[in-house]
């Protein structure tokens, strides 16, 4: 008796603690459902949002610098979003081939700006014009007799790729005078009605070297190239110090976006976008109201079965259902672990694992019974006997999660994950907690008591 | 209440009949699978895009169709219709070079904005032709060693043999499941594959309750052939069989039903693996240990 009381208090205190880790102590009638928000974690597909996976290229580095590019250029990405003002957003290494990163960023509406962004590297460069403008790159070859001059190269004022004709092109001097590196700081300007302009400020060296440069060229022409795009061709009109403007942007997103990647710094290994994942939020809640309204009629389902077949055993089994998915949710709440669809599979898996626990032992009971135990024998032998096979299914069942989390895609190991912890609760509650049902049963008959099963 | 008390089927008895089900299934999977060039994957596995439209009004599906077949590779255009009544249409094609990925999105939308019409963009996914075959590979080497970890635990605590019947039993699950993908002509995504998971821990943990019955049998009656044991066995654990599987069916059951477009591939794979992989421990997995048995004994 005493025992038994000691049990029913576990049990109790461990679902108060899982209660209070899932939606907390709630101060007004909806601060639960706020609660329950924060602290279960919804993956990308189920609450809407953007996600991208980058491949940096990385065959031009040596191998030994792979793994230090790819964290300078996971660095680059969280500052360029992060100065997007999207909280919540995260870029991590992603997969097995070391040089894929994952990009995460909630409720994004658009998507093109924010890959455009992600993608560009962003090499800013200020060089001296020689001459210009050539209609075309053989024009300028043709120019100077075929060849460029020793130290100086080409760039054109349109993409490269693009239409060729239409853009024109300047012969610069080979070193550029000043880098991105060498930018402070870089902001949007708005000057009334032109266009709006890109400001930039300079270190301390480069301001110097950028002094020296002005000075000699008052009157020249100069070259800002942007990712090998020549963005203005503005005539040094004053000794320049530390600052300087940028024109050239179509719009003035154009000249945010230019801001926001000159701050963060250019990408040290160029980038490319291997997948895009856009799921409106209100397609993520569809999915959630659909799982959940599934869930909902397959577990009446079971529940009435449950209680047509087993009687009171089956009302056992439902509390033992119960609690399973309480437990089950704190426990990813508490490992911080992402619920996405597949890990929705897992939870399906669970459930039937866990409905599989109770009819194991509750058919053993039975038979037991019928070799002619008394009750509180039955309950005994039915519970060890079933307990061995339990191991058995659950062990096993871990093992494999075991390999799929090791080898298998981010997808996959949410799926590992959540069938992991889904079947130590349901260890605990199928077999601790029911048992302890049972003995609540028997404890207030006299003897011989009987069972409802 | 209680079903299947105390009965005592032959379930070995008739074991050439059910083997039989089993290799015409099996081989009909394969041959759709070698007929058809294996399976069907979806854009995740090959490298692709799909993009799910929502319209409000009848989707103009021939239309969006006959505008984008001619611009971009493998063209299809699926409208459909779920129960809450919603006209959603899936765009995908292939994307057979990393560098179309940059504009397939813009591709598709400037088709849907040609056509016109009230709708909004629901979700889109491009993946590179790249990311499709690891993830194609990484997917078979998952479950190949989680098999093979599952065969190793169960020889283990049980024999070789057994682990080795569980393992069998459930590639036949696989195959099954997969051969009937290809036989209805339905794409294998990557939720189809957790499906696949789900379905092999299922059928694992059936044949496992059974191996674990015949084990206990087997200490009681050492002097009975294992042929009986293995019957009786199956017998005495038919009712929790029927029960636990019954129960299961019915929650994969109503995924498919209220699930949603999304989850339909899940369900559809969860529904045959579980009555597959309900059979496959009964008819597969302990005939496979009888006639292991009787051929080690002929042989010794």
């Amino acid at each position: 008796m005493n025992r038994l009381r000691k049990q029913t208090l576990l049990i109790l205190a461990v679902v108060a603690a899982c209660l209070l880790g899932i939606v907390g102590v709630p101060a007004t009638p909806t601060a639960w459902r706020d609660n329950f928000r924060r602290n279960i974690h919804l993956g990308l597909d189920l609450r809407g949002g953007v996600s991208f996976i980058l491949r940096v290229k990385t065959e031009d580095v040596p191998n030994a610098r792979q793994s230090d590019v790819v964290e300078q250029t996971r660095r680059v990405l969280e500052r360029r979003i992060n100065a997007f003002g999207l909280s919540e957003s995260q870029v991590q290494a992603y997969g097995s081939r070391g040089n894929e990163l994952l990009v995460q960023l909630p409720d994004v509406r658009d998507p093109a700006r924010i890959r455009q962004a992600l993608a560009s590297p962003t090499v800013l460069e200020w060089y001296r014009v020689e001459s210009g403008p050539y209609a075309s790159a053989n024009e300028a070859k043709a120019q100077h007799g075929g060849i460029l001059p020793w130290g100086t190269r080409l760039f054109p004022t349109q993409p490269a790729g693009a239409d060729k004709e239409g853009g024109a092109w300047y012969l610069v001097t080979g070193a550029p005078v000043i880098r991105g590196s060498d930018l402070r700081d870089a902001r949007v300007s708005s000057n009334g009605m032109s266009l709006p302009v890109t400001t930039f400020s300079l270190s301390q060296e480069a301001a110097a070297r950028f002094e020296t440069y002005t000075r000699a060229n008052l009157g020249k022409r100069a070259a800002i190239v942007l990712d090998g795009r020549i963005l203005s061709v503005p005539v040094i009109e004053d000794v320049i110090r530390d600052s300087g403007q940028i024109r050239g942007a179509r719009s003035l997103e154009e000249a945010q976006d230019l801001a926001v990647n000159l701050r963060s710094g250019a990408l040290p290994a160029a980038v490319e976008v291997i997948q895009e994942r856009t799921v409106e939020p209100s397609l993520g809640a569809d999915s959630i109201r659909h799982g959940t309204r599934a869930a909902a009629a397959g577990l009446a389902a079971v529940v009435v079965a449950m209680l047509v077949y087993y009687r009171w055993a089956g009302a056992n089994a439902t509390l033992a259902l119960a609690l399973n998915g309480v437990l089950l949710l704190a426990a990813l709440s508490w490992c911080g672990a992402v619920l996405t669809l597949p890990g929705i599979a897992g939870v399906v898996l669970t459930i039937g694992m866990a409905v599989d626990s109770n009819v194991l032992i509750f058919e053993r009971i039975r038979e037991e019974l019928r070799a002619g135990k008394t009750a509180a024998g039955a309950i005994a032998a039915g519970f060890s006997r079933a307990f061995g096979t339990l191991v058995d299914t659950h062990v096993t069942t871990v093992v494999s999660c075991a390999f799929l989390f090791l080898f298998g895609t981010p997808a996959v190991r949410g799926f590992a994950v959540t069938l992991v912890i889904g079947l130590v609760t349901n260890l605990f509650t199928s077999v601790f907690v029911s048992r302890v049902a049972f003995d609540w049963e028997l404890s207030r008959q006299r003897a011989p008591a009987t069972l409802s099963i | 209440m209680e079903l299947l008390k105390d009965t005592h089927f032959d379930f070995l008895g008739r074991q050439r009949l059910f083997i039989g089900a089993s290799l015409l299934l099996t081989v009909a999977g394969i041959a759709s699978l070698i007929i058809k060039g294996g399976p069907r994957f979806g854009i995740d596995f090959l490298g692709g895009a799909v993009m799910d439209v929502q319209w409000t009004g009848t989707a103009p599906v021939a239309d969006i169709r006959a505008e984008l077949t001619s611009q971009l590779p493998d063209v299809s255009v699926v409208g459909a219709h779920d129960i809450s009544g919603s006209n959603e249409m899936f765009i995908s094609t292939r994307v057979e070079k990393q560098s179309d990925l940059d504009s397939v999105r813009q591709t598709i939308e400037d088709a849907l904005a040609r056509t016109g019409g009230a709708y909004s963009v629901r979700s889109f996914e491009a993946i590179g032709p790249q990311i499709g075959s690891d993830l194609r590979k990484q997917a078979v080497l998952a479950t190949a060693s989680a098999s093979a970890g599952m065969l190793a635990y169960l020889a283990w605590r049980f024999r070789w043999i057994y682990g080795v019947a569980a393992v069998v039993a459930v590639i036949h699950d696989t195959l099954i499941t997969v051969g009937l993908f290809s036989l209805a002509n339905k794409e294998i995504s990557l939720t189809v594959v957790a499906a696949l998971l789900t379905l092999i821990g299922y059928s694992m943990n059936d044949t496992i309750v059974v191996f674990d019955r015949i084990r206990e049998n087997r200490r009681r009656m050492v002097h009975e052939p294992l042929r009986k044991v293995v019957n009786l066995s199956i017998n005495q654990t038919l009712s929790r069989t029927a029960l636990s599987s019954g129960l299961t069916l019915l929650t994969a059951l109503s995924l498919l039903c209220f699930g949603g477009l999304v989850l339909h591939g899940f369900s559809f794979a969860l529904v045959t693996g579980i009555i597959v992989g309900t059979y496959s421990s009964i008819f597969v997995a302990s005939p496979i240990l009888v006639a292991w048995e009787r051929w080690a004994g002929g042989a010794r």
